[in-house]
């Protein structure tokens, strides 16, 4: 008879989660399993929609990270009605994008998975929020969080609408220009930005690098897995949120694959488990060789950590110094440490301050012609960002109308799904001894999911089910009279 | 004196709810020292083993956002309810079914084949789907039971109050907050946003007509759009005039039209049936085969008129054919 | 409540019927004069006009138990109110075709110009339109809800009252 400890919600990230930890009877970890509980089935209802919709409709797959969904869907648009957007636009769009990856990793590192690191892991429960964050850091560094996330939210319902689930999005381009007035506050803000992220990653320095059982953490072989990292990269290899190819790399470093984003259906599979409702992708390539990790095994990353593997080095000069410092810390490309994710999260909140300072300045932005309106005929398009949490593919296929008839979506996180379950396995089975599991022992298991930040709501966008059997009886008035049902 | 506890609940929800509570900004911290909040996972590390363990009625206020769609999440929100004075459903999704009240355009099966063998990216010949209870070597897992059809909270437990909006704006929020802790809530079951259409504090208002007569509707991406002009009176599908103020017309401001986040006013029972005879009664059509040109720009009229609203609506959902009965599939 | 029982082992739909006052309702009128024998299917709702119906109406009837749903009205041209006919056209129009979406067949929403002065379509409209509603069989909503997968939970509130300002 084996035991059970079950986590229930997991906490601080987006989304719903349980990790249903199984032990023996010697109270050994037999195995811990991340269920995610819920499903919406978003991939059904696009169906039948304008595509010109799905911008707003995909962003509610998540309201933490609505702006990916929304870029990737603006741009599955552009690709289904073969139209390219004026300059102006796409840089607007990328300017709008790096804001939203500044405070989006700010919020992670402050709200979600910051707090295992500045208040400690085994804190008492109610200190591990941001409230306990608060109060380590004071008053001062708290309101300077609170207001620079302000600022940049309010430059993003300026330019898209709406910060959460914006609008601006349409194929050829978007909804509302900058004007000369508004390119000032972009300015302002963006410098405030690039001091933020310096600020950042000297908290993360003074806090976790500087605290030697953090480092132990990070550097254990608990929270390490050897497996391929997927990002997308601009044509020098550079790490790049908004456009770019997905660039693979294998655990040994070498580049296996390099292509562009709407042939992602030769080098992504997805896989089922009957446990949980999150799909699990892996590489076409390699194959599925069940939940381990290795060169033979097609499971792969993503995310901050998985993009700086994958990448050369980072396109803007603090980051890429801060990118050089932490490859010459934890040693050789890639780095294997899940929970050093946070620290790649800082370095690409750098790079989003330093791009966003580059095209807030950029005369271009304040061109009033963003749009271009289409003329040709709808078909199929593909769009593919990086969101916060990883590589996000948008997929539809329309009538001639431009109303969906069939949509995909591979959505960050489910890139990561495997190797979150590895994550959350390995942890338990070294932090959990002789079946002990009190509060902050469950917490260290929770810190590896936490590291990738994961998007629950994002990975269960769809929707299964069971597979009933009924017999239904219609008597001579034609009503049902009688339902046998097998569920 | 102990403050008064407060719980923040997600049911199928996307997240955006509880990043309008942390839009509040500095107010937070207002709010925290006048409140304790005791469940809250985004940001909390209360699970629901410490809810389980509070009194009945031990929290002064839960909000909850969200539909429901799952044997968990009626679990949440009936567990929630008994350990709470207040229930305030939070969101369009609480409210009236949300976005994910679309899935009640289709069945269960028919979603779970989508998802698990039709989409290209499924590896080939798939045939396993997620089970509620699944055997593995080390025992057994549990996966809640997904429902047919997705419901509003009120339609699983008593609901105090709702704020509106996908997600609520923030200085409603801020208002509610405000009217909790001093104690003064309108009467039970009231909508806690501003009872007139959001045509009232647009900025484009004065550029709308007195009558409105659309000889056609645009779709938004095929048409340029005057950026002073009031969208409606250019033949865009803005549903601001059906459509509850209080959100400062935001969409409007970002040059697209409102698509009905905030609800319809308190005069009206099925939002999606009165904002499409709204738009239809614009048209300036009067012959058949007019009316049908001018409406087949209207592509889906449900996704339209009922994106946020479905289950909500007095149909709820759209319904199979009986075996042999209807022609529709 | 959309469960009619059997009289002579046949179904009886449960039709409500919407009739302008100036017009149909008067031929309905004027066919009971007449001794013009139909359907006894129809419970009729007299308005004003026909621009009158509201939407909301068409699905609060099919939610609380009918059938099929018939809206009558003057001939384009004859309004008594001008163009309220023509309203009531556009909106019917756009209806039928989100209900088509929901699943609500063809045949139990209609829409008809009746003239004072025709009692005898008033009889034929009502006649034809129990019969295709008889051949399309009870609208059975619940059942039909339940037909993919078993639902936990009914439903313990009132359906369709604002409840103090509830939508």
């Amino acid at each position: 008879m084996s035991q059970r400890i079950t986590i229930d919600p997991i906490t601080r990230l987006e989304g719903h989660g349980k990790i249903d930890i199984l032990l023996n009877d010697a109270g050994k970890v037999d195995h811990a399993y991340f269920q995610v509980p819920e499903l919406r089935g978003f991939e059904r209802f696009a169906q039948g929609r304008p595509a010109e919709d799905m911008p707003q409709i995909t962003s509610r797959i998540c309201g933490v990270c609505p702006t990916a969904h929304h870029m990737a869907s603006t741009k599955a648009l552009d690709s289904l009605y073969h139209i390219d957007p004026p300059v102006a636009a796409k840089k607007i769009r990328e300017l709008l994008y790096n804001i939203f990856f500044v405070e989006d990793h700010a919020l992670h590192f402050f709200f979600l998975g910051g707090p295992d690191f500045v208040v400690g892991p085994t804190a008492p429960k109610a200190e591990r929020n941001i409230l306990g964050v608060l109060g380590k850091v004071g008053a001062e560094v708290g309101l300077k969080v609170i207001g620079v996330r302000k600022r940049l939210r309010e430059l993003m319902t300026l330019t898209m609408g709406k910060v959460i689930h914006p609008v601006f999005g349409l194929p050829g381009g978007i909804s509302k220009p900058i004007t000369k007035e508004e390119q000032q506050k972009f300015i302002a803000t963006a410098a405030e930005a690039v001091e933020f992220g310096k600020f950042c990653l000297q908290i993360f320095d003074d806090i976790v690098l500087k605290n030697k059982q953090y480092v132990e953490y990070i550097t254990s072989e608990a929270f390490t897995h050897r497996t391929y990292y997927m990002g997308m990269v601009d044509k020098n290899n550079k790490v790049n949120f908004y456009d770019g190819d997905l660039r693979v790399v294998a655990p040994d470093g070498k580049e296996l694959t390099k292509f562009p984003g709407h042939k992602y259906l030769d080098h992504i599979v997805e896989h089922v488990e009957p446990w949980s409702f999150m799909k699990f992708c892996y590489l076409k390539e390699i194959g599925w060789k069940g939940f381990a990790d290795g060169p033979e095994s097609g499971i792969f990353a993503v995310a901050p950590l998985a993009r700086l593997n994958a990448s050369d080095g980072m396109a803007t000069p603090v980051a890429q110094q801060a990118y050089e410092r932490m490859y010459a810390t934890l040693g050789k490309k890639p780095v294997h440490h899940t929970l050093a994710t946070h620290w790649a999260r800082l370095i690409e909140l750098m790079y989003a301050a330093e791009r966003m300072q580059e095209l807030a300045n950029d005369p271009e932005i304040i061109n009033p012609k963003v749009r271009t309106i289409p003329t040709q005929t709808p078909d199929e398009g593909i769009g593919v960002v990086e969101a916060p949490r990883g590589t996000l593919i948008h997929h539809y296929q329309t009538d001639d109308r431009g109303v969906i008839t069939q949509a995909n979506l591979i959505v960050a996180t489910q890139n990561n799904a495997a190797r979150i379950a590895l994550s959350v396995d390995k942890a338990a089975k070294s932090v959990i001894i002789d079946g002990k599991a009190d509060d902050g022992i469950l917490n260290l298991v929770e810190m590896a999911f936490r590291a990738y930040d994961p998007c629950n709501g994002c990975a269960t966008h769809s929707l299964p089910g069971k597979m009933p059997l009924v017999v239904r009886v219609f008597d001579a008035e034609r009503r049902l009279v009688q339902e046998i049902r097998r569920d | 004196m102990s403050k008064p506890q407060v719980g923040f609940y997600w049911c199928a929800a996307c997240g955006g709810c509880e990043e309008a509570v942390v839009d509040l900004n500095e107010d937070i911290l207002k709010v925290v020292s006048a409140v304790d909040i005791v469940f809250w996972p985004v940001a909390l590390d209360f699970k629901r083993s410490d809810v389980e363990a509070m009194a009945d009625g031990q929290m002064a206020v839960c909000f909850i956002n969200g539909a429901v769609r799952s044997s968990e999440q009626l679990e949440m929100a009936e567990l929630l309810r008994r350990k709470a004075k207040t229930v305030i459903a939070f969101g369009s999704c609480s409210h009236m079914g949300g976005i994910p009240g679309l899935a009640n355009l289709h069945g269960r099966q028919a979603m779970m084949d989508e998802a698990y063998r039709n989409v290209p990216s499924m590896a080939a010949g798939n045939t396993v789907y997620p089970q509620e209870k699944s055997d593995v070597p080390e025992g057994s897992l549990h996966l809640p039971t997904l429902w047919e059809t997705v419901k509003t909270l009120d339609q699983v437990i008593d609901v105090d109050y709702y704020l509106p909006g996908c997600p609520p704006p923030v200085n409603l929020i801020n208002d509610a907050v405000g009217a909790i802790l001093s104690g003064q809530l309108p009467p039970k079951g009231t909508v806690l946003a501003p009872d007139i259409s959001l045509c009232e504090e647009c900025d484009r208002k004065d550029s709308k007509p007195v009558d409105l007569s659309l000889t056609e509707f645009k779709r938004p991406h095929l048409a340029e759009s005057d950026p002073q002009k009031c969208l409606l009176a250019q033949g865009f599908l803005c549903l601001g005039a059906v459509t509850r103020k209080g959100c400062g017309s935001v969409c409007i401001k970002g040059n697209m039209p409102c698509t009905g986040c905030m609800g319809p006013t308190s005069h009206v029972v099925d939002f999606g049936a009165k904002a499409l005879s709204a738009m239809a009664s614009l048209a300036a059509a009067k012959e058949d085969q007019e009316i049908d040109a001018v409406m087949d720009k209207i592509v889906d009229p449900v996704g339209t008129f009922y994106r946020y609203s479905l289950p909500a609506s007095l149909l709820h959902r759209r319904y199979q054919p009986l075996a042999d009965g209807g022609k529709q599939s | 409540m959309s469960d009619n029982k059997p009289t002579q082992g046949q179904f009886e739909p449960r039709i409500v019927a919407f009739f302008c006052n100036w017009c149909t309702y008067t031929a309905a009128d004027l066919a009971g004069t007449a001794r013009l024998a139909y359907a006894p299917n129809v419970r009729v709702v007299r308005i004003m006009c026909s621009g009158r119906l509201d939407p909301q109406f068409i699905v609060k009837a099919l939610r609380e138990g009918a059938d099929g749903v018939l809206i009558g009205g003057c001939h384009p041209g004859d309004c008594h109110y001008q163009e309220g006919n023509y309203k009531a056209l556009r909106r019917i129009t756009l209806f039928k075709r989100l209900l088509a979406s929901l699943g609500i067949e063809e045949g139990r929403v209609r829409l008809e110009w009746i003239a004072a002065s025709e009692g005898e379509k008033v009889q034929r409209v009502i006649n034809e339109m129990t019969e295709v509603v008889r051949r399309l069989g009870p609208l059975q909503l619940e059942l039909r809800s339940r037909l993919n997968g078993a639902e936990v939970v009914t439903e313990p509130h009132a359906e369709g009252v604002p409840q103090g300002g509830r939508v």
